[in-house]
Formats: C-alpha cells, structure tokens, sequence
C-alpha cells in the first residue's frame, strides 16, 4: 500500500529527506506515515531562520486520530516551509513524497545523512512495524 | 438490530432552539406583567436591541431540553466502556449525602470553628488517600486531573531548584502515555523524551538507561500502563531514575485497577495525581467540575500546594503558605472544589478498606473475561501474551486490512447496538485498535451483551461490509464527515437572514 521513493533517506522516526541543491534538503513525512495518521487536518510548521538540531520537535502534524510530532532528520536552519499545507493539510496525504513536503533545511552537518536509512531498509522497518 | 434500546435517541431530529423562535413569544405569556425599564443603570449603558436569544414558550424550551438531554449516551443510560477513562457508576448515594445542607451550604471562607464537619471529612480524605496510594502527604487543592498533574511536575521543578540542582531539563515519557504527560512537562519548561513500549508492553529498559542522566528531571508513568498491564519492572524503572537524581511521576489514572492491591508510594513513586472523577466517584465528563488531588514522597512534601487541611488534635484548620513556606502555592482562589472532594470521600468510607480490594479486584475480573471471551470469538489482542489489568486492548488491523472495515467502523456500528464505542486509536502506537475498560460495576449480562455484540458487528463486516462502513443508522445523525469538521470548524448557528 505504502512506497518509499528510492532517492530518499528516511528516518526511524518515518521523515524522509531530499537533496535540493549542494547542502539543501527538503523533509517530509513518508507515506506509510501519511497513511497510518489518516486524514490531516492541521500542519503546524517551524519557522523560516529557525535553527534545528538532528531529532528536534520542529512541526506537528494532526489528524482526526492523532497529532504527531516531526522530527527533524538533520541539523541546519529552515530556509523554507510550505505555506500550501496552512490551507491544505491533505496534500500531505494525496502527495507524500511531492507536494505534501514539510520544510527545507540548510543542513550544518551532511554526516548526519549516514545515519537515516535507505527506501529498502525503511520498507522493511515499516513492515515490522506492521506485525 | 436494536432499535428499540436507542428508541429515545431516535425519536426526533430536532434542530437548535433557535429555529423555533418567535418574535414576542416568552415563557411568562399567561401571567403578563408589566415590563420595567430599571432606572438604575444609566442609559448609555443599556442595550438598544434586544440580545439575539431564541424566543420561546417555558414548554418549548422544557420540551427541547429534555429531548436533548434524552439524546446522551451516558453511563445512566448505557455500558460505556471507555478505555483509560474509567467511567465508572458513582452511587447515588455519594451524590445525596454531599448535598446534605450543612456540606453544601458551607462556605470556604466561614470562620473555620463553624466549618470542623466539612474539614474534618477534607483531613479524613487526606488521610485516606494517603494511605491508599502510599504517599507521605496529600493535598486536595487542585481543581482537575490537568491541574494536578501541573501541580506534580512543578512540585518536582521547585525540588531540583530549591537544591540548585537547575541543569535538569528534561522528563521522559512513555511513547504511550498520556497525551497529557508530555503536554504537562512541556507547561512546566522541560523537554520531553519518549522512550518506546516493547511487544510485551512493558517500557523499554534499555531505551530508557540511554535516555537517562544528569539532564533528566523525572519520568512520568501511568501502572498500570496506558496498554493495559502492569509494568513489571517498576523498582527497577524507579531505581535507574532515582541513581540519575529523577524523580517519579505517578498519573493516577489507572489507580482503579489496583485500589487497595498495591501502592504507587511503595513502587517508589515520588508524585502523584489523583483523578477522583475516575476512581473515586465524582462526576465525570463535561469539563469538570473536577478535583484532582496530589499526593508526595517524603522529598517533595514542602512544595505540596495550598491550602491543606491540618489537624492539631483538637481542630481543623486550613495550612496556607504561612504554614508551608516552600508550597508551590495556590492554584485557584481558594481551595477545590470542596462538593466533589465530600463525593470522593462518601465514596471511599463507603466501600472502606474491605471494599477498595474488591474495586480492583472486580474491575480486573470484568476486563480479563471481555478479554478471553472477545479472543474466543477470533478477536486479535495486542499483548496477547499478558493478563490485563482494568483494561485490555484488542487491535482489528486484521479487519480494516482484509476486509476494509476500521476501527472506526466497528465502533460506529456498536452505537446501533446500544453501546458506547470504546476508547479508539488509542494508544496511538497499536494500530486500529480498541482500549475496552468495562469497570467493576457492570454485570455478566452487560459484559456478554457487549461481547454478542462484537461478534454480530464481525460478522456483517465479513459479509455486508459496505453496511457497517455507513453505520450508525438508529441515531439522530448518521456518520459525521469528522476530517471535514476538523477542517471547517464551524459551531455559530446563524439565521437563514444571517446566513446570507
């Protein structure tokens, strides 16, 4: 049911990232996420400037089951949120992995990429999940 | 079908009163007075217009309010097995003796030699709470659950502050506890960290040893867990925290699950908070009023807030902050709320200490028979390795993936079957799941009905699935869009005029 793009890295904590440009990175939450939270219903996002380190609280996301804190894969400073999802929190859910992406950050330390995982080995961990 | 058990749910689809308003029409038609404009207020401060209240006869506004009020599904009126909620039956008698003239008309701020009755019941409720949870001291004064736990946690901030012991800023919580714990420790300036629950349902010790250290303020745990059973490593939870400098958090939540069995005290527990309105029968539900007392290890009885009630021997008084100099200090403008505090105590000399083990007792009973009953009929458990405690949970990821009915569904469709659904999706880390906590007051017949129920609700899902996804069907309502309330929030009724 679920997919994990393989030019992604992901997060136990089921974030995925993307390379934009030289130290940029775009973050989102996965599909099995998505899918697993059900319908969104509000995206509260983290302020552009904002300094993140690795696994901080920096955006909540909310539906009709839960509300669930995003963590940030990397260390950096948020350099864009996406306005789209104040108004449109469902894009998370139609679009995972394009239009429904959270924030982008300039990253400080790019080792922090060696620890998140690969597509096949975040299917797997949301496989178990599934037991 | 049970059409006939939710009869008066059906009855009417009323609308709001407002739609039946007419210009003119009061509840005092037959016995006309003259109307008097008060000379007292001044003219520039009355109104030019009338407020835009629902114009209606005394019968109308009778009619619709009952109509309303018949609509409830209420524990009076149905099994209502909300799971981490306890709603239990709180006897009618705790409600009639607490109504007594002398406890009612009692007024907080009376001199207390007029008041001894009142305090003395408020010490006893001390005293009793005491001695049921372990603790060294209790306070009553905070208002509800919430106010309690705030009151706990800052109790444990004024601990590590009045030692300067100020580098601590962070309280582990369980990835299933309460989404009030991390809230609370968020209100009181700490960070929070979640460690995870193992498949057995027990904290992860090892997760936790990472997490601990001269950072950690304390830890915050519900035993029995938000999962339903008993953690089993919880003097060895209490000493890791303890080594670190922590301290432990104890939510009073599931304490009927072990009244009069064991105590969060002797688990080593340094705090905890009291949600009467679950365990003690006071009203529940609806926002209060509440009470939610707050009992302390020896360590933290400075900082208990005010007031208290003390006892010299010869009277009652109220222990202020004069008396308690490092209280963390009031909470509201006086004490609780003393009427649901007198519920709680009628309760507790009610059932007296022969009849709290039996609490438990009943309550664990009751929710391990629904358990093996609901598993004979092929429901999946979700720590079918462990005996429950009040509560158990089952998960139906089986039937939303095979056969595309939900959780949700399922409990939609026991409201056409007369009972409240349970707790559902929580907590958050079991999938689809039900959080079923039948209580100590329900009987057999109640139970099996729930469980008759279930099985009916199984087997239309296996062969009418597009049925039970549409349910409930004998309701006032049928399913609610919940996302698209979620995402237009929209609660002002406006008039057809207004509207447009």
């Amino acid at each position: 049911m679920s997919n994990a793009p393989s030019h992604l890295k992901y997060a136990k904590s089921h974030e995925w990232v993307e390379l934009v440009s030289d130290d940029t990175y775009r973050v989102g939450i996965s599909d099995h996420a998505q899918d697993l939270l059900g319908d969104m219903v509000f995206i509260e996002l983290p302020e552009v400037g904002q300094a993140l380190s690795a696994q901080d609280e920096c955006a909540v996301v909310e539906s009709v089951k839960a509300a669930s804190d995003v963590y940030s894969p990397l260390s950096g400073e948020v350099v864009e949120v996406n306005e789209e999802l104040v108004e449109n929190p469902d894009l998370v859910n139609r679009d995972a992995y394009g239009d429904g992406w959270l924030f982008t950050v300039k990253a400080s330390d790019p080792g922090e990429l060696a620890v998140l995982m690969s597509a096949d080995e975040y299917i797997k961990l949301s496989r178990d999940d599934d037991h | 079908m049970s059409n006939e058990m939710n009869s008066n749910l059906t009855s009417h689809q009323d609308g709001v009163i407002f739609e039946k308003s007419h210009r003119g029409r009061t509840n005092d038609c037959q016995s006309p007075r003259e109307s008097s404009t008060s000379s007292v207020i001044p003219i520039s401060l009355l109104r030019e217009s009338p407020p835009m209240l629902p114009e209606v006869s005394e019968m109308q506004a009778v009619r619709h309010f009952t109509r309303l009020s018949q609509k409830n599904f209420s524990i009076d009126t149905h099994f209502y097995p909300l799971g981490s909620c306890t709603m239990k039956y709180n006897p009618r008698a705790c409600n009639t003796l607490a109504m007594l003239p002398g406890f009612l008309n009692y007024h907080p701020l009376a001199p207390v030699e007029t008041g001894q009755g009142f305090m003395s019941c408020m010490y006893e409720l001390q005293e009793i709470l005491k001695e049921v949870t372990g603790m060294k001291e209790v306070s009553l004064t905070p208002m509800a659950g919430a106010q309690g736990e705030f009151a706990g946690m800052a109790m444990i901030r004024a601990y590590h502050d009045a030692r300067g012991d100020t580098a601590r800023c962070e309280v582990i919580c369980p990835d299933a506890a309460h989404g009030t714990n991390p809230a609370t420790a968020v209100m009181c300036g700490y960070k929070v960290k979640e460690i995870p629950t193992k498949a057995d349902g027990d904290i992860d010790i090892e997760a936790l040893k990472e997490v601990v250290g001269p950072q950690t303020a304390g830890i915050m745990l519900t035993n029995p867990s938000t999962v339903g059973v008993f953690e089993r490593r919880i003097t060895e939870i209490a000493k890791i925290v303890h080594d670190a400098g922590g301290l432990l958090y104890y939510d009073g939540a599931n304490l009927n699950a072990i009244l009069g069995k064991v105590r969060p005290g002797d688990m080593g527990f340094d705090v905890i908070h009291m949600n009467l309105h679950k365990t003690f029968s006071t009203p529940h539900g609806g926002g209060g009023p509440g009470a939610g007392p707050v009992g302390v290890s020896e360590r933290l009885i400075p900082f208990l807030p005010v007031p208290m009630v003390g006892y010299d021997g010869e009277q009652y008084r109220w222990l202020t902050k004069k008396d308690c100099p490092q209280s963390i200090g009031q909470l509201s403008a006086f004490a609780g709320n003393g009427g649901v505090l007198m519920r709680a105590y009628i309760y507790a000399r009610l059932l007296g200490s022969e009849g709290m083990p039996r609490i438990a007792e009943y309550s664990v009973l009751n929710a391990n028979y629904m358990m093996a009953e609901l598993q004979k009929k092929g429901f999946d458990l979700a720590f079918p390795s462990r005996r429950a405690t009040h509560e158990f949970i089952v998960t139906l990821k089986r039937q939303a993936k095979t056969l595309d009915v939900s959780a949700m569904d399922f409990a939609k469709r026991l409201l056409d079957y007369g009972y409240h659904a349970p707790t559902t999706y929580f907590p958050l880390l079991v999938p689809e799941c039900f959080l079923i906590e039948p209580t100590e007051t329900e009987d057999k017949d109640t139970l099996d009905g729930f469980i008759d129920a279930m099985a009916k609700i199984q087997a239309e899902a296996e062969t009418q699935a597009d049925m039970v996804k549409a349910a409930p069907y004998t309701l006032p309502s049928r399913r609610l869009d919940d996302v698209r309330a979620a995402r237009e929030l929209d609660i002002v009724w406006k008039s057809s005029e207004q509207a447009s």
